[in-house]
């Protein structure tokens, strides 16, 4: 089991964000899940990658605890924001943190990149927050992929993306590991059907559905 | 260790292309070279002349402006990582919060401390063209001076950015710790003194454990080894603890004061949500 998720409990000013949630993903789950805004789906994410400190129950992911071994959760997981960060670095510093933090080779990353049309080296000392949205998220697909986790996490991973650059982006999913474990938060299912093989509702801090395909 | 030098080293990057860092290098870069421009060095003031009386004014003059400087910039750049995700996703990497917090802390350092004592020196090489004999002690008890002022405010930033996430409220809360400490307290003071309310020895104690003032009495007690300028409260800081400890402890002091900020920041930050 990759992640296992038990009676999870969160609030904030007294108000429950997640509300004794269960839930186990399997090597190998592609899920999606979904849910209104407000429904837990963020909260549950930053939960599983120890941003967060829950209120009660337990979260494992790979067996260790994110708050407790944070270091050894993040080895095994890729994150991808909604939104890429206006981080001030340049590319080079940038690929230089994440080689040296997560033992990844630059050239796995560039290869990434290079799939999806995004030439790095051309941009190298151009800080992050200076490149277009499109190029932002195609980096940090192409740094998440390299990094060959065996749970990757995606927050509405093509929001910023044009037509062009999200089917590049759903090959890359489709060469995947099939062991690989991937977790999307999305509001379009209807493009990422092919890829998952369940689906998660969530409403009000709650699971509400949890079908396999 | 060695992630905490990684993040050091790219949060000293990161911050010499801020603008911020600019206006700070030019500030105190500037203010040495206004001291030449404006024949300051050449006045004469209690004796002092030259180089002394160079380093004494720029003294003055850092007591206001670097606890303001190292407060505000510190605490928005951490903050406003915070809220813009940036946080968020450096931390999505398996990075030990010890490694960051630490590493992000000596980083900040490195980038607050070396304008000042850059400018220090600058004025010190301007000085010796000038010709005048280098004041190696006052020198050297300035630097060490500027270095603790230095961290007890980098320590006081970091627990400011731990406690509270909002940019808005880290700024008031700093703005308030600044006027706090540098004026505040000694009005209070005065007040409770003139007004015989407190027990003098208590009031001297409070205001010795106000880091401003402490940086203040340690400047003056190498120009000034009596005290004299600051009045009769100088018989009982030289009676009760001496010149040389009271040197010892205005390094000492704000370098203990904010490691034990640091901490408790750091304390919180892992305690508490990161986001």
């Amino acid at each position: 089991m990759i992640v296992k998720v038990k009676e999870v409990r969160k609030s904030f000013l007294n108000e429950y964000v997640l509300d004794g949630v269960n839930l186990e993903l399997n090597s190998g789950d592609r899920v999606a899940i979904l849910g209104p805004n407000g429904a837990g789906k963020t909260t549950l994410i930053r939960a599983i990658l120890g941003f967060y400190h829950i209120d009660s129950g337990e979260i494992l992911v790979q067996g260790f605890n994110p708050i407790k071994s944070r270091v050894e959760v993040l080895k095994s997981v890729s994150f991808i924001p909604q939104m890429p960060p206006p981080i001030k670095l340049s590319l080079d510093e940038l690929l230089n943190y994440i080689q040296k933090s997560s033992d990844i080779s630059r050239e796995q990353i560039l290869q990434e990149a290079n799939k999806m049309d995004l030439d790095i080296n051309k941009n190298l000392k151009k800080q992050f927050l200076k490149l277009s949205g499109g190029m932002k998220q195609k980096l940090l697909i192409a740094i998440a992929i390299a990094k060959k986790s065996s749970l990757l996490i995606f927050d509405e991973p093509t929001a910023n993306l044009d037509p062009k650059a999200r089917e590049s982006f759903y090959k890359l999913l489709e060469e995947l590991d099939s062991s690989c474990t991937t977790l999307f938060i999305t509001h379009r299912i209807d493009e990422i059907k092919e890829l998952i093989n369940r689906k998660i509702y969530m409403e009000l801090g709650k699971v509400v559905e949890d079908e396999i395909l | 260790m060695k992630n905490l030098f990684l993040v050091a080293y790219l949060d000293i990057k990161e911050s010499i292309r801020s603008k911020w860092f600019y206006v700070y290098t030019i500030v105190f870069g500037g203010l040495m070279a206004l001291f030449f421009i404006t024949g300051i060095s050449d006045s004469v003031v209690m004796g002092f002349s030259g180089l002394s009386r160079m380093i004494l004014i720029f003294m003055q003059v850092t007591i206001i402006i670097l606890p303001i400087f190292i407060l505000i910039t510190t605490v928005k750049s951490i903050t406003s990582d915070r809220e813009s995700n940036i946080l968020e996703y450096m931390l999505s990497f398996p990075i030990s919060l010890k490694d960051y917090y630490w590493g992000k802390m000596l980083g900040r350092f490195v980038v607050v401390f070396m304008p000042v004592i850059f400018s220090l020196l600058l004025g010190v090489i301007f000085g010796l063209f000038h010709g005048g004999g280098l004041p190696w002690s006052m020198l050297l008890l300035y630097s060490a001076l500027i270095f603790s002022i230095s961290f007890v405010f980098l320590g006081i930033s970091f627990f400011i950015s731990t406690v509270v996430k909002s940019t808005d409220i880290a700024l008031g809360i700093s703005f308030m710790v600044w006027i706090l400490l540098l004026a505040f307290i000694d009005i209070v003071l005065i007040g409770l003194m003139l007004q015989g309310q407190l027990n003098d020895s208590v009031i001297v104690t409070v205001a010795m454990l106000n880091p401003i003032e402490v940086f203040r009495i340690g400047a003056i007690t190498l120009f000034d080894p009596e005290l004299t300028v600051i009045g009769p409260v100088a018989y009982y800081l030289l009676d009760t603890l001496g010149s040389k400890f009271l040197i010892v402890y205005s390094i000492i002091y704000p370098i203990i004061l904010g490691l034990i900020f640091a901490t408790l920041g750091f304390v919180l930050f892992k305690r508490k949500d990161l986001l």
